[in-house]
């Protein structure tokens, strides 16, 4: 094993000089790796044991940015140490194979690998490396601090051209790119030291529920079709609105009803799956919450900032509690949620949050916002969940999240490396019937989390939706790669309230599904939310972001949402991808502020959604814009 | 043989070793990355392959000889050697591996075994090849030339 390490004065010059751990047990590799490391000019430490490296690690957890690991090494499995990693030092990872079989990769995946490289490794493919370190560094930032900063209205035009490419995940990456870099430039609150800061400050609009109100009339009047954003402003006749605003605005809009009539697809899947109609629960499935996050926030990375961008609230609110279910956009690196739960400092918060977000269950479950929730909603309705959460860590990091079987295809849907999470040992499998539509992945870190929540009846019957295990599976190899996972487990889930429901029933899917949107960094579940918002606009505000679940009425959003939105059922959903955006809350920007990162899934989404409380201030105003009114009416 | 006919005949033989399929463009890259602060990185990288699947191939033959195969054990190693001949550009090795792999899954001892002797096969060809390939360079440094790319 050689060990050189340069001190490298180049911190300032990233990635010049980036700092990187390379694991192999192969020499020739291990020789060969090194050389190509330090042509990208890192800066180069190598070891064949997996047990050296993570004593080097331990020693100091600062000495290295970025770990490259191979899979197979004697002493010790490369997802085990990507695990170990993951936890105790929140580094990306990157694994290194000759094999490259899709089992594999989604292994990788799901323990919380930022990026899976196939041997014979190539020196293109090393060059790209550091974005896994930015990324990450980003996404934690903007979680903390970023409350603010990510204005919708910035994102505008900026973005246009990124959220146009939701959908897929190439696209999805290069739109986190973009928007990463948008988002630099609006940070500099943040502290961001690597970016530039951002010069000037536009005023951020709130889309308030009655502004939203406006949007949707006009946009009514003058047809989806025909409605641009110049003729929009005109008649919604709003002082100080500008045209960038609407322009935004409509982007998230359109992709908001892009996303419904998938999630109503979904639905109709789903529904057909289950059999019946009443009482699906949304599961809130986290999968690994954070660590998905965090990975979705990754273009074709997992995502780290997915969930950010949730207004947790917004969603969660519907839940009942805040369900800072694992809404922490973002989980630390492979981050076992459960882990995080307990790590978190925000636990006590989390804890109050579950709980709250336990109790809806009649509610509505609806908002599944994607939050990496972990999926132990039973526990967490008793507020044992807070404590329960707090187990999870002790877990195998194995979540089992149960997913409904509409959450999975959700979550298939463009979402890119949310593996869902199957939370093993501490069994969220709120039904005992453990694995059943939960992806049961070890370590799913990526996983993406799936709420589900229950309806109807009291939170403790999270059960998981258990759609059928192969969906999951099925969803499972969607989710490679793709960017969010929307768990959404729209629809059914939304029966607590049969009549508060009926009319929307329909819908209830749509909203379920749009929530539970996987956690992708773009959080398309805030697009979801801010679609469903729209709807429910019309009817009631029903939801409110902030804490104010309880006041959210019945989902009246859903009607109005399907007449709206539903496109068509067209499958090609990728809105639930959450993009950088996170749209489904039509939240601009990651939600970052409010997820704390470890906490665990429920907690995160607690937090998530307290975070949001606090950070907006009111419900229907938020700058989250879309989380506003996602919130606001989503039920 | 004068520098130039040296460098010549290097040339050509390094082309029909491509040609060939002994080396695939990974070799390219190996060579790309030799440079004044790695003068003999590929002398280096190839010798540790040497060593490396030598090992691999003797404890290969082991485990193919146990009564009871360790299919496991054995997959492991053909994986390492894919892996490493795949690193270097050695296309013929890692092709065999691939289908030595195959016929692990299969568990199939005969299929294996065969395997194994192609692997050994092939594996001391880019052997033999390499070598001359080195020893041909070295002979335009000691005259005095340099390696053309």
């Amino acid at each position: 094993m050689t060990v050189e390490r340069v001190i490298s004065e180049t911190k300032d010059q990233f990635p010049i000089g980036m700092r990187v751990l390379a694991v192999d047990d192969d020499p020739t590799c291990l020789l060969l790796l090194d050389t190509l490391l330090r042509r990208c000019q890192y800066n180069v430490t190598t070891t064949s044991q997996a047990i050296t490296a993570l004593k080097l690690l331990r020693g100091n957890k600062n000495k290295f940015d970025l770990v490259i690991s191979d899979v197979h090494m004697p002493d010790m499995d490369g997802f085990k140490l990507l695990e170990l990693v993951g936890l105790e030092m929140d580094l990306p990872v990157i694994m290194l194979s000759a094999n490259g079989d899709t089992k594999l990769v989604m292994k990788g995946i799901t323990h919380g690998a930022c990026d899976y490289l196939l041997k014979p490794v190539r020196i293109e493919e090393l060059q790209n490396i550091w974005q896994h370190v930015v990324r990450r560094k980003k996404f934690d930032q903007n979680d903390w601090y970023n409350s603010g900063s990510q204005d919708k209205p910035h994102m505008g035009s900026g973005e246009a051209a990124g959220i146009g490419k939701v959908d897929q995940n190439g696209k999805l990456n290069k739109k986190r790119k973009d928007q990463n870099e948008d988002e630099d430039e609006e940070c500099d609150e943040n502290g961001h030291d690597n970016e530039d800061p951002s010069t000037q400050k536009k005023p951020r609009v709130v889309w308030s529920v009655e502004l939203h109100r406006k949007f949707v009339a006009a946009v009514n009047q003058l047809g989806i079709d025909k409605a641009v954003p110049k003729k929009i402003l005109e008649l919604m006749n709003v002082e100080k609105l500008t045209r960038e605003n609407v322009a935004s605005h409509l982007q998230k809009f359109r992709l908001y009803l892009k996303r419904i009539s998938y999630v109503a697809n979904q639905q109709a899947h789903m529904v057909a799956a289950l059999g019946s109609a009443d009482s699906t629960y949304l599961r809130m499935g986290s999968l690994n919450g954070l660590g998905d996050f965090h990975r979705l926030a990754g273009s074709d990375q997992l995502p780290n900032a997915g969930f950010r961008s949730f207004p947790p609230s917004g969603v969660l609110g519907r839940l009942n509690t805040p369900a800072g279910l694992g809404i922490h956009g973002l989980p630390s690196p492979g981050m076992i949620q459960l882990s995080h739960v307990q790590n978190s400092g925000n636990a006590g918060n989390d804890q109050s949050k579950l709980q709250s977000f336990v109790i809806p269950g009649n509610h509505n479950a609806n908002i599944l916002l994607g939050m990496p929730m972990s999926l132990e909603l039973d526990q967490l309705q008793n507020n044992k969940g807070v404590r329960h959460i707090g187990e999870l860590p002790t877990a195998d990091n194995t979540t089992v999240f149960p997913v409904s079987g509409s959450l999975i295809d959700a979550r298939v849907a463009g979402c890119s490396n949310n593996p869902l999470l199957g939370v093993t040992s501490n069994s969220l499998m709120l039904e005992g019937s453990s694995h059943q539509a939960i992806l049961h992945a070890t370590n799913l870190r990526d996983s993406v989390s799936t709420m589900v929540f229950q309806n109807g009846n009291t939170l403790s019957d999270f059960n998981c939706i258990a759609p059928a295990s192969n969906q999951l599976r099925d969803s499972k190899s969607n989710l490679q790669g793709q960017a969010s996972l929307i768990s959404c487990n729209a629809g059914p889930i939304i029966r607590s309230d049969p009549q508060e429901w009926n009319a929307p029933r329909k819908d209830a899917p749509y909203q379920s599904n749009i929530m539970c949107c996987s956690i992708n960094s773009s959080i398309p579940v805030n697009g979801a939310m801010v679609q469903l918002g729209q709807c429910l606009d019309q009817n009631n505000p029903v939801f409110h972001r902030n804490m104010d679940l309880d006041s959210i009425g019945p989902p009246n959003f859903v009607d109005p949402l399907s007449i709206k939105h539903n496109k068509g059922e067209s499958s090609a959903m990728e809105p639930l991808v959450i993009d950088k955006e996170g749209y489904l809350i039509v939240q601009q920007r990651p939600q970052g502020s409010y997820i704390p990162d470890n906490i665990g899934p429920l907690g995160d989404l607690a937090s998530a959604i307290m975070k949001q409380d606090q950070d907006k201030g009111k419900p229907a105003d938020g700058d989250f814009g879309c989380n506003a009114y996602s919130l606001r009416n989503c039920i | 043989m004068d520098v130039v006919q040296l460098q010549r005949q290097l040339v050509d033989y390094r082309t029909s070793l491509y040609h060939e399929g002994f080396l695939d463009e990974q070799f390219t890259q190996l060579q790309e990355l030799q440079d004044e602060n790695n003068p003999h990185f590929v002398v280096e990288v190839v010798s540790l392959f040497f060593e490396d699947s030598e090992r691999h191939l003797n404890e290969l033959t082991t485990a193919l000889e146990q009564q009871s195969v360790d299919f496991r054990r054995v997959d492991a190693h053909v994986h390492q050697l894919k892996g490493s001949s795949s690193s270097i550009g050695a296309q013929r090795v890692q092709q065999v591996c691939i289908a030595f792999r195959n016929y692990c899954e299969e568990q199939n001892v005969e299929g294996c075994l065969e395997c194994l002797q192609q692997v050994k096969h092939e594996y001391s060809l880019v052997k033999t090849k390499l070598e001359s390939m080195f020893q041909l360079e070295q002979q335009i440094l000691t005259a005095g030339g340099s390696i053309p790319m």
